[in-house]
């Protein structure tokens, strides 16, 4: 920005603010980016990082991670892994070798308990060598699938928790397998999360359409008041509207006591706690989202085009496909591609009007953060989602871009 | 079909096709919170028509039962904390963008207003481990801070969007005048740019006020906020003082979003004047 008073540019005074002045235009920007830097970004890239980085078994056990993985796999491990398992757990803390008998414990389910039972017993010294020692203490240590299982758990950075969030594992003798049918649970509730996301944008894109091509035809005074219509919903906290579902589908709510009196039918019909009641309280949820962008595009669109057409001696329907669509696609798009997003990472709707089987995505991590301590699982979730997100903001940050969305009124 | 409608000779079906769904989707919109807030002001203790009689017993007991109260204040402090420290840092990053390149821009623009589009329960996860390290899990403070990531955009976008409409020669012209710097900011760019800096710190508040997935996580159970009251309402047990409880939220919110509609018409109308 060129100053423009002159007498002080003389001094050297001015000089330095010359030099300082972009300094000062991005100091104020810094402050912001470095928040954000701190709290948004650093944690979401700390906890994708959990997905892949585990270093509990090395950390723990340094020794014995090295000469499990100094050994070829095949065969039965050799004596300095014994050793070192030995001498790794004669050192451990309790509390660090309960950490990694967790990581060891999603390889094979018994793997925590036999570890502590060792390294408790292993505080009797003992003049045996490492491998009777063991075999002693547990026959387990004879088996090689409990080595194998230590070689999978020894590096840091490991794929078993994005392997597990797409129903995968390692196979004992090396290569990539589906986990057994009675454990695959994820490549279900991914499918679950996309497509409850597909049918959600789906009705809300059928009842926004109509909409919001009523409210850009309609005259200025009736588009305010009807958009204050849509906006309402908008503004009620989701927690407001997701109450009022639940009291009024409830098996004694307000609907089925309708229901029941007009003896539509003769017991309570089940809307909640269901895939219906799911898909209800999303659309009601998402349905602004999706009127709001396609109404800003059709508002700007002159009836001129269309007349146009007309007057050219295009029917009806060819028109609409050949001339109205194609206007309104950027909104179209928008508003799907941010009902399909916003949808996809949803955590509290499914929550309280779903059942068992409709919790998504969101609803694991929550789990498996809070419940179980899983971080790794829940951070290979959260990879899964976020890569989902990114994916839609990619594809919308490309064919949305001619697109200029005001979701404003 | 709706393009037809301009057809004028044709009796439409497409349109009335349209007008009809328009009005069942504002019934769906509108009809279901309308028909649950008034359960509130029963005097039994049922959620469910007829009532047995109207009362204001359940507006007592929310505003006489602790745990409704300390969620209220939570939620005040939470917000108020948050839209201010959202305040301060979009609006200097808004100020400070205003006078970078269009690509600078709209890179750190993209930055900034990435939280919208984050799915809030990562965010929540990750904040939980984050500000579990910091000892920060479980206080107000670390939900402020939480709560000001998704506050900011708001702020940003609100405030860029004023700016982009502020000449910036009236900076200029005030320098020359004398002005320094700060003054010139202060006396010149504020006032004007005013509405739109008071409707972006509304809508962060608004946010934050709305907000449960993150609090869910962080708070402890002093740190319960509305929202979160409202959540263990539904999910435990669906009284009465629930719904007053949503009904008060409503009015808040409603009231709030109602003024920044106001503030946007408002430097809409004098983005107007100073084109015209």
């Amino acid at each position: 920005m060129a100053s423009i008073s002159i007498p002080v540019e003389q001094s050297g005074w001015a000089g330095l603010m010359k030099v300082c002045r972009p300094l000062m235009r991005h100091g104020l920007l810094l402050p912001c980016l470095l928040f954000m830097a701190f709290i948004f970004v650093w944690p979401i890239l700390s906890l994708l990082a959990k997905g892949v980085y585990s270093p509990e078994v090395r950390d723990t056990l340094p020794q014995t991670a090295a000469a499990v993985l100094a050994w070829d796999g095949a065969g039965d491990p050799p004596d300095a892994v014994y050793a070192a398992l030995v001498a790794d757990l004669r050192v451990a803390d309790r509390r660090v070798v309960a950490n990694a008998g967790r990581r060891l414990n999603y390889e094979i389910p018994s793997y925590r308990s036999l570890l502590i039972k060792t390294a408790s017993a292993l505080q009797n010294s003992s003049t045996e060598p490492p491998r009777q020692q063991l075999t002693t203490i547990d026959a387990k240590w004879q088996d090689r699938t409990f080595w194998t299982a230590m070689r999978r758990a020894a590096p840091a950075v490991t794929p078993y928790y994005i392997l597990k969030a797409l129903d995968l594992e390692q196979k004992d003798g090396g290569g990539i397998g589906k986990v057994k049918p009675e454990e695959a649970t994820f490549v279900d509730v991914l499918g679950r999360s996309l497509s409850i996301s597909a049918v959600v944008t789906g009705i809300c894109l059928v009842l926004a359409f109509p909409v919001a091509f009523r409210i850009s035809a309609a005259s200025p005074r009736w588009r305010g008041l009807l958009l204050l219509l849509v906006l309402l919903p908008f503004w009620t906290s989701l927690l407001v509207r997701t109450s009022a579902w639940v009291v009024l589908l409830q098996d004694n709510g307000i609907v089925n006591s309708l229901l029941l009196w007009s003896g539509i039918v003769d017991q309570p019909v089940h809307l909640i706690f269901n895939r219906i009641g799911v898909y209800i309280a999303f659309v009601h949820v998402m349905l602004p989202f999706m009127i709001l962008p396609i109404y800003s595009v059709m508002v700007g669109i002159s009836k001129d085009y269309t007349r146009a057409a007309y007057s050219l001696g295009a029917s009806g329907p060819r028109t609409f496909y050949k001339v109205y669509l194609p206007l309104v696609w950027p909104g179209l798009w928008s508003g799907c591609l941010l009902t399909y997003v916003i949808v996809v990472g949803y955590y509290i709707t499914p929550l309280l009007v779903g059942g068992s089987q409709d919790q998504m995505l969101s609803y694991f991590i929550a789990f498996y953060t809070k419940q179980t301590v899983n971080w790794g699982l829940a951070s290979a979730l959260a990879i899964l989602l976020t890569t989902c997100v990114l994916v839609l903001v990619g594809l919308y940050g490309l064919l949305g871009r001619k697109s200029q969305i005001v979701v404003k009124a | 079909m709706p393009a037809s409608s301009t057809h004028k000779p044709r009796p439409d079906i497409w349109r009335m096709l349209a007008s009809v769904v328009t009005v069942l989707v504002f019934l769906f919109l509108l009809v279901p919170i309308a028909a649950v807030l008034p359960l509130s002001f029963s005097s039994g203790s049922f959620l469910s028509y007829p009532m047995p009689g109207l009362s204001l017993r359940w507006y007592e007991e929310l505003l006489t039962n602790y745990k409704w109260l300390l969620a209220l204040k939570n939620s005040a402090v939470v917000g108020v904390g948050a839209a201010a420290l959202s305040t301060v840092l979009g609006l200097s990053a808004a100020i400070a963008m205003n006078g970078l390149g269009p690509r600078a821009r709209s890179i750190v623009n993209g930055f900034l207003i990435a939280p919208l589009v984050m799915p809030v329960i990562i965010m929540a996860v990750g904040l939980y481990l984050f500000l579990s390290d910091l000892g920060l899990a479980g206080t107000i403070v670390g939900m402020i801070l939480a709560h000001t990531v998704i506050g900011t955009p708001y702020v940003v976008i609100s405030a860029t969007a004023a700016l982009q409409n502020f000449d910036m020669q009236l900076i200029r012209a005030a320098k020359s005048l004398g002005a320094s710097p700060w003054m010139a900011y202060r006396r010149v760019m504020l006032p004007a740019i005013r509405p739109a800096i008071v409707a972006g710190s509304l809508f962060a508040f608004v946010a934050s006020f709305d907000e449960v997935v993150i609090v869910l996580f962080l708070a402890g159970p002093g740190q319960v906020t509305l929202p979160v009251r409202l959540f263990e309402g539904i999910r435990d047990e669906l009284t009465p003082v629930v719904i007053a409880a949503a009904v008060v939220m409503i009015s808040i919110s409603i009231g709030l979003m109602a003024i920044i509609e106001i503030l946007r018409r408002k430097s809409v109308a004098r983005r107007g004047m100073e084109q015209g």
